[in-house]
């Protein structure tokens, strides 16, 4: 069994990842570290064609591997189509990051039930759904990673955010349990937990609550998309080959 | 047929909990006989699907116990 020691800096070199909700935001940023990295990257997404095209040109024209993968990650039938593409054109999937998610904020009290289906489906049915259909190729070539984008929501909470931090907080069950599953198929299964990072979903917050949040940051910043892609890389890398059941915080201190 | 589908299963077995050809007698229980663990089950299980493309379901499943319940079980899908 790899180990830290044994692990080289290209070690990712040749590894196939899918990337969900892989050309907006964090999501862009993983697939770029990770392609970077030598790593073949499938970004998925699943509606805005321009985005995608972006973050797979910008990572081709770089000397880089990825392809285009759109489809949603609530629908089990697409997503067993789409890993069915990934196997049948590269034998195996070695890394899945689950990424994708979207928020409908609102107090708790007059969310509707489309709102709430809509952030659950998303954020803890489409992780569901993808650590399902890795996990065979995983276990026959007794090597994975999956690493799963929680929130701070989950452990910490906000107002607003009942749903969301409800399903972000069911990743880190589903990765604390599954972790434990298949520990012994040298599979590693951990939760990175950011934030308050500049991405499109947090561009829309008014400017005198960004301010003050910021003011709670110990870094005194929000964090970059780059800051937390770091950390996914480095969880699917042998350098964490002894890391698995976690949720790694990165949030520049906002929460501990 | 059932000898052709009997020799693929414990050459299956064989690799996937590691063991060896004389342990696979018909009346062998996977768990009890064959140590196999909860993880190791769901590992044959797959590769017994994508050897005689089929689909075994859960229910199905728990009603397997020996190497001979495998066999039969085949062999009644595949009639």
């Amino acid at each position: 069994m790899e180990t830290a020691e044994t692990s080289q800096t290209n070690a990712l070199e040749g590894k196939t990842a899918l990337v969900t909700g892989g050309s907006r935001g964090i999501g862009r940023a993983i697939s770029l570290a990770l392609a970077r990295a030598g790593v073949f990257v499938y970004i998925n997404y699943r509606s805005n064609d321009a985005a995608a095209d972006d973050t797979y040109r910008a990572i081709t024209q770089a000397g880089f591997s990825a392809a285009l993968l759109p489809f949603d990650v609530a629908d089990r039938d697409q997503v067993h189509t789409g890993f069915k593409k990934i196997i049948d054109e590269k034998g195996t999937i070695d890394i899945l990051i689950n990424n994708a998610g979207t928020t409908r904020d609102g107090m708790f009290a007059r969310v509707t039930e489309e709102d709430w289906r809509a952030v659950v489906d998303t954020n803890l049915t489409g992780t569901i759904n993808c650590s399902r259909s890795a996990l065979r190729s995983m276990i026959r070539a007794r090597w994975g990673r999956i690493i799963t984008i929680s929130s701070i929501v989950a452990e910490g909470g906000n107002a607003g955010q009942v749903i969301y931090g409800a399903a972000k907080a069911g990743v880190i069950g589903l990765t604390k349990s599954l972790a434990r599953e298949i520990g012994s198929r040298n599979i590693t299964v951990n939760a990175v937990s950011p934030g308050f990072i500049d991405t499109d979903m947090t561009a829309s917050l008014p400017a005198e609550y960004r301010e003050e949040l910021i003011g709670q940051i110990p870094l005194g910043r929000a964090g970059s998309p780059e800051d937390v892609a770091a950390v996914v890389r480095f969880l699917a890398s042998n350098d964490a080959a002894y890391i698995t059941g976690q949720t790694i915080r990165v949030n520049g201190g906002l929460y501990m | 047929m059932t000898d052709d589908v009997r020799r693929r299963v414990i050459s299956l077995i064989v690799e996937q909990l590691n063991v060896k050809e004389e342990a696979c007698v018909p009346e062998a229980a996977f768990i009890d006989d064959l140590g196999a663990d909860s993880l190791d089950i769901v590992e044959l299980v797959m590769a017994m699907e994508d050897e005689f493309d089929m689909e075994i379901s859960d229910d199905d499943l728990t009603k397997i116990r020996t190497i001979q319940d495998v066999i039969d079980y085949i062999d009644k899908v595949h009639r």
